[in-house]
């Protein structure tokens, strides 16, 4: 059977040495997005930059010198103004999680390194088509918010899927780049169900020259239905890149 | 130590077998791979080792089968952090594989690829004396495919990215070659003991 290629993209310019090394990180705001994500910003002086998609590894220690680290993706556009932002769904018994949305104040100080991965990214030189649910919109709207801040000209679409109305992450800021699917209730008029090929169809339909560029991020089982989807419908396998929140 | 205000964590557990910086994921399994899971029969599954050895040969599923089998019972270690206990993987040592090869002397790395095109590197060393098996059991039932089934490479001492899913070969080299996340900024051994997560670590 023939090895099926996929796309190793190139080589994002961070230097090693940089993402290596944890940086103390200072909470400057945070900002709640439905009632059970909210959106955490950081002053981090001397982060190297990054490339939107990407994420990070975040630490917290406890006094007796116990370590909890998790990855997660970094929601807000590159820039210059040594801030980052995360954004944190409140994960049932989640001991990090549970530290930001029960604990967490202005002023506090947690550790980082990162950027991380060279595989999930947009360098913003591509048309995309980004495919999320839940909190997997969260590196994808790194990358809308790029496309958007930067002016860029190659088209970028999104789908993603939430349960509600109330449950959208990000929904004041989605535009007409943005096809939502509603899965479990929606206000009268609006359909609910899970992502289907008919909401695919056009969005691979619509595909520029030299086709999208799929980026699709969620929990695994909907990353797998998803991943199935836009296969089904053209979307070549090499041009499909993943990130699964497990 | 920068002590994180108001953060106490999970009640301790001793448990001398959990690597630094890891957590116990309990029941869960995580599915973390990069790439669209594929589908492939035992029937379509092929594993092959060449490169530096004295006969390249391949293995298709029943002459794989024929090999000695072998069982990994402990614990597997994820490079996002989650460590899971007691898991049970069936299939053959990658021993009785190289032993049939015989690779040269001249042999020092690995590069594992699978039937998706992904590929990890890892030293020769890594890869035997019993420490690795090419595994279509788990917990006594095939292998399922979002897991690496039919078939994956098995190396539990290292991260288990290196644990190439759906193996469909080794290559046996004379130097180190990135493969596809120690391309993208991991590293190339990826010892949990010793935290080895990122290049430069």
């Amino acid at each position: 059977m023939p090895p099926v290629r996929f796309a190793v993209p190139g080589r994002i310019g961070v230097s090693e040495q940089e993402a290596s090394v944890w940086r103390t990180a200072t909470l400057t705001g945070i900002r709640r997005e439905t009632p059970r994500v909210a959106t955490f910003r950081f002053a981090v002086p001397g982060w190297p930059g990054h490339v939107p998609g990407q994420h990070l590894m975040l630490r917290l220690t406890a006094a007796d010198g116990y370590v909890a680290q998790r990855h997660y993706s970094i929601a807000s556009a590159p820039d210059d103004s040594g801030h980052i932002e995360l954004t944190l769904d409140h994960v049932d018994g989640g001991e990090v999680s549970g530290w930001f949305h029960t604990v967490a104040r202005v002023g506090d100080r947690v550790e980082l390194r990162g950027p991380l991965s060279g595989f999930f990214a947009w360098p913003g030189d591509r048309p995309a088509l980004l495919i999320g649910a839940g909190s997997g919109v969260v590196p994808l709207m790194s990358m809308v918010r790029h496309h958007r801040a930067r002016g860029l000209s190659h088209p970028l679409r999104m789908l993603v899927s939430a349960r509600s109305p109330e449950d959208l992450i990000y929904a004041r800021e989605l535009g007409p780049e943005t096809t939502t699917v509603f899965t479990r209730s929606a206000p009268p008029g609006v359909p609910v169900g899970r992502m289907t090929a008919a909401h695919v169809a056009p969005l691979l339909a619509e595909r520029p020259p030299g086709g999208w560029e799929a980026y699709v991020c969620g929990s695994n089982s909907f990353a797998e239905h998803a991943s199935r989807l836009l296969v089904a419908a053209g979307q070549p396998v090499d041009r499909i890149r993943i990130e699964r929140f497990g | 130590m920068n002590i994180t205000r108001g953060f106490s964590g999970r009640p301790r557990v001793d448990n001398p077998g959990l690597p630094p910086g890891q957590y116990d994921a309990g029941d869960a399994w995580p599915v973390l791979s990069a790439e669209v899971t594929p589908d492939i029969a035992p029937a379509d599954w092929t594993f092959r080792i060449d490169g530096l050895v004295a006969e390249p040969r391949s293995w298709d599923w029943e002459q794989a089968h024929r090999l000695p089998a072998s069982a990994y019972e402990g614990a597997v270690h994820c490079v996002t952090s989650w460590s899971k206990f007691g898991v049970r993987f069936g299939g053959v040592s990658l021993d009785a594989f190289l032993d049939q090869v015989r690779p040269l002397e001249s042999a020092t790395h690995v590069v594992a690829y699978s039937h998706t095109g992904y590929t990890t590197n890892l030293p020769l060393a890594d890869v035997t004396g019993g420490r690795a098996w090419i595994a279509w059991e788990y917990d006594g039932r095939p292998l399922p495919a979002e897991h690496g089934g039919p078939a994956r490479l098995l190396v539990p001492h290292l991260y288990f990215w290196k644990s190439a899913k759906w193996i469909a070969g080794l290559r046996l080299l004379d130097h180190d070659e990135p493969g596809f996340w120690e391309s993208n900024g991991y590293h190339e051994r990826g010892n949990p003991w010793e935290e080895q997560r990122y290049s430069g670590d």
